[in-house]
């Protein structure tokens, strides 16, 4: 990456950190940041500096720069930063999950279309449409109501977010990988189906199903914080980003850092996904979008 | 001495819609062929684009199901498409494609493809297989070091001999050839033409060669059969059918071929309008094209019969006699 | 043109079938309403009789069956809550969302679509990166946290407007800012891809190479073509315009169905539950069937080609 010639668009200015790394400086933080939250949630237990459900009835409603509580306490006492880096940790892994399980959900659904056509596809394609006819908020309230708040439902509930997605890239893929010739004629060497979705097909189209895994995350954790939020999400005493917003919403007036530190880590980590993906996209594959 | 593939009255109808509540429009893509394939042999299918050739050649290896007649390897009825006994069936008829590229996976390096057929059918020791890859490979021309390339990252007779080498693992007895050299550039297939005919040496291994290019097909074939939306018309020895072409359509296609010392008004130039397999003319397809058709011919198909020994014909002007052009 | 539409239709016919059963077997399965309106302390004869009152005894598919037959008829059902008509208690929070989600609306399309299409056509200028970076952090940003800082910054810390309730125009303010943010963000970056798009087609250049006045071009040739994926993405919103206002709503206290829809889900009351599913689902599937058929309006070529 030395003295590269000026590219032939002419980029005026470049950052310092751009031309040292070659990835734009708002990239650059987003992963810097994704990184940082990472960090996060795997060593929570470690760097959290209290116990989520410590109290401190002495240091109530403390302020953020009170030492030993950096970003304030709530109105329990209870730390805001250690109960941050545990919603980080919980959001994260709802996310994860579940952007995970729609992806494979979606994936196999769509191999399955494509595979025996007819009826099947058309049933897929119908499910695809009315998935993506309706306000999932909605649905996912009604079904948190009804059924009562849990981890496990809140993952497997916020997995069938976006799958119609996987299901349409990979139905479409699949169908023309078999156009294209080498997926067919590996059927024609004797592989079982498996062999040749598992083996061929699966990695081709890869790169094309990470891409979209970047733009259902963020729309996943801005889910499960917002149902979080309405009090249906993640339940007391497990906290994720969406209920502590909730909860401190309350303490608006007089402690608004109870509320702004996890609206800040939702809107920078939604931010940060957003760019990052966006420029992820630019690098493996173009012809997304 | 079994044939060791045997096709009989194959039909394959594709249902063509132009719209949404459009009828749909039966194609008969191949119409009734009769074929059959002796051990060691090489049988040429030639034809224009749209005669139906290379969907017959899926058909003869099963991947298209035939909808009428049926197809016996060695004896055997074709199993259904799909089943473990017709995957089991793969390692003994093999196909080479038209364009190597899209039959190659291009994230898979060579080596790792033209061992898949062995992984697939559970054929040796892993330290076998590796050491017939290699063995493949020398036979069908690559180097060693090319076993990690990529499909993209060789040209096109390269790619071409890796999908032989694929079809060739399993010690295949048929090969299904679909215009193995029409993608090539022209100074490249010379050497998959040279190297399928090292292939026709070793004795055992039978083809079917698909392609429009006569010259190829002469060069190559034991047997030629000439199809026409979807029939055969012509069908007998190479030479024989080459020398000797009694069916006008075959006359027109022989005599297109240029040839060195010929004078060029001989040829006989095909007329109207190329073969549209929605709408197939009645009686004798070829009728509008013919120079020679009369009543009958858009009257009556005509049906194959013997025209030379070992050679058919079906045309309602070819009978035993040889060819009567002015007729 | 007419198989285009009948296919839209029956479409549309099934999508809110299924509303119509999911809502029935979410709401059915999940628990007895007659236990938690109830409460553990009231005698089973009670519960019995409430039960036969509600026809919650019979088996679920003659639920199901009377269910559709009852909807069919007009009838939504009672509140179990006070016994009032199901379909009166949503319809007349139906003014109150209107009141937000109208002015909502305009704000994203008033504001999303000039922008976009300023942006595209000053391609990577200052005011076009500001756009895609404003654009980027509307829609990531989640409203509860708009809707709350707004509030912070306007009802706590100015106090120049209410933080919460309906009245004045100055209390919808903030709920409708809050609620048209995220879709002026993406309205913008959508209008700005498609008109950039667009743009570089090459009926586009050529109508510039003719000489045809710039203004012109963008007016006449631009425009209508960007206008196809900008009005799909405009009726999705629409659509999913209810989704919106259950969280704004809920920030503001606002009087509209969202609010209706949280409370009601929390009391398990199953009639109004359904009626406002009902609701949502046919305004989607209004919404889409007039995006629809404003394609081929916009778009000559759709109406030829066969629905795919």
């Amino acid at each position: 990456m030395t003295l590269a010639p000026a590219s032939p668009t002419g980029a005026p200015r470049r950052t310092l950190l751009r031309r040292m790394t070659g990835v734009p400086g708002a990239v650059a933080f987003s992963l810097g940041w994704l990184a940082l939250m990472l960090l996060c949630a795997i060593f929570a237990d470690w760097i959290r500096p209290y116990d989520v459900t410590q109290m401190d009835l002495m240091a109530r409603l403390s302020p953020p720069g009170t030492p030993g509580h950096w970003l304030g306490t709530d109105e329990l006492g209870r730390d805001v930063l250690s109960r941050l880096i545990q919603s980080i940790r919980v959001s994260l892994i709802i996310a994860f999950g579940a952007t995970l399980l729609s992806a494979v959900f979606g994936t196999s659904l769509g191999f399955l279309a494509a595979q025996f056509r007819g009826v099947v596809e058309h049933f897929v394609v119908m499910l695809a449409d009315f998935q993506a006819a309706l306000p999932f908020l909605i649905m996912s309230l009604a079904v948190l109501a009804f059924f009562g708040s849990s981890m496990w439902l809140l993952v497997v509930l916020m997995g069938f977010y976006g799958w119609e997605r996987y299901a349409r890239i990979a139905r479409g893929l699949a169908i023309s990988a078999g156009a294209q010739g080498y997926a067919e004629a590996v059927v024609q060497l004797g592989a079982t189906p498996r062999r040749v979705y598992l083996h061929h097909i699966l990695p081709n189209v890869a790169s094309t199903l990470i891409v979209s895994m970047t733009l259902t995350f963020p729309e996943i954790i801005l889910m499960e914080s917002g149902l979080s939020f309405l009090g249906l999400g993640v339940q007391p005493p497990e906290s994720s980003l969406g209920n502590m917003v909730g909860f401190g919403r309350e303490y608006l007036t007089t402690a608004p850092w109870i509320m702004l530190a996890p609206a800040m880590v939702i809107m920078l980590t939604t931010l940060s996904i957003s760019l990052a993906g966006d420029w992820l996209r630019d690098k493996l594959d173009p012809t997304i979008r | 001495m079994t044939a060791v593939l045997d096709a009989r009255d194959l039909v394959r109808i594709y249902e063509s819609r132009q719209g949404l509540l459009a009828r749909p429009v039966p194609i008969r893509a191949v119409d009734g062929v009769s074929l059959k394939v002796h051990p060691g042999e090489t049988l040429g299918i030639v034809g224009e684009s749209g005669s139906g050739k290379s969907t017959l050649g899926r058909m003869l290896l099963g991947v298209d199901p035939a909808q009428g007649g049926e197809v016996r390897l060695a004896g055997t009825p074709m199993p259904p498409r799909g089943t473990a006994d017709w995957r089991a069936l793969r390692a003994r008829i093999q196909m080479v494609y038209q364009d190597p590229l899209s039959a190659l996976d291009r994230r898979l390096p060579i080596s790792v493809q033209i061992r898949e057929p062995l992984d697939i059918h559970a054929i040796g020791t892993p330290a076998s297989r590796a050491a017939r890859v290699e063995e493949l490979m020398q036979a069908v021309g690559l180097r060693p070091d090319q076993a990690g390339r990529y499909p993209h990252e060789l040209s096109g007779g390269q790619r071409q001999r890796v999908v032989i080498a694929r079809a060739l693992a399993t010690g295949p007895d048929l090969l299904v050839c679909d215009e193995p050299v029409s993608a090539l550039d022209v100074s490249i297939q010379a050497q998959v033409v040279n190297l399928l005919r090292d292939l026709q040496q070793g004795g055992q291994l039978s083809m079917v060669f698909i392609s429009h290019d006569l010259k190829v097909v002469r060069n190559l074939c034991d047997r030629v059969a000439v199809m026409y939306l979807g029939r055969i018309v012509e069908e007998g020895p190479a030479e024989e059918l080459f020398a000797h072409p009694r069916h006008p359509y075959t006359q027109a296609l022989v005599s297109s071929v240029p040839e060195p010392g010929r004078a060029l008004d001989s040829r006989v130039i095909l007329q109207g309008e190329p073969p549209n397999p929605g709408k197939r003319p009645s009686g004798c397809a070829f009728h509008p094209r013919c120079a020679f058709a009369t009543g009958i011919c858009r009257a009556e198909l005509p049906q194959l019969q013997t025209v030379a020994p070992r050679q058919t014909a079906a045309c309602h002007h070819v009978t035993g006699a040889p060819a009567s052009r002015a007729a | 043109m007419i198989a285009f539409v009948l296919v839209r239709l029956f479409r549309a016919v099934v999508t809110v079938l299924a509303v119509m059963t999911f809502a029935f077997v979410v709401l059915r399965m999940s628990g007895d309403p007659a236990q938690v309106l109830m409460g553990p302390d009231v005698p089973q004869n009670v519960v019995d009789a409430f039960r036969a009152e509600w026809g919650l005894d019979a088996p679920l598919w003659q639920q199901y069956i009377s269910y559709f037959r009852e909807i069919l008829s007009g009838d939504f059902g009672l509140s179990m809550r006070d016994r009032s008509p199901a379909i009166e208690l949503v319809l007349e929070r139906v003014p109150a969302t209107l009141q937000l989600t109208i002015p909502a609306l305009l704000l994203k399309l008033c504001i999303g679509i000039p922008a976009g299409i300023y942006a595209a056509l000053h391609r990577d200028s200052a005011i076009d990166r500001g756009v895609i970076f404003l654009a980027i952090l509307g829609f990531t940003i989640p409203s509860f946290v708009m809707g709350l800082v707004l509030v912070l910054i306007f009802a706590v810390t100015l106090h120049a407007l209410p933080s919460g309730g309906i009245g004045t125009w100055q209390h919808a303010l903030l709920p409708a800012i809050t609620m048209s943010i995220g879709g002026i963000g993406i309205l913008a970056r959508f209008s700005r891809s498609a008109m950039i798009e667009v743009m570089g087609q090459p009926y586009i250049r050529t109508a510039s190479a003719k000489g045809v006045r710039w203004h012109d071009v963008v007016r006449g040739h631009a425009l209508p073509n960007a206008a196809v994926p900008i009005v799909t993405i405009v009726g999705f919103m629409v659509g999913s315009v209810i989704s919106g206002a259950v969280v704004v709503e809920t920030i503001f206290s606002w009087p509209g169905i969202g609010r209706l829809l949280i409370v009601s889900v929390a009391n398990r009351d199953l009639a109004v539950v359904q009626c406002i599913l009902l609701l949502i689902a046919a305004v989607m599937v209004v919404s889409n069937l007039v995006v629809d058929l404003l394609y081929g309006w916009l778009d000559p070529r759709l109406r030829a080609q066969p629905a795919h």
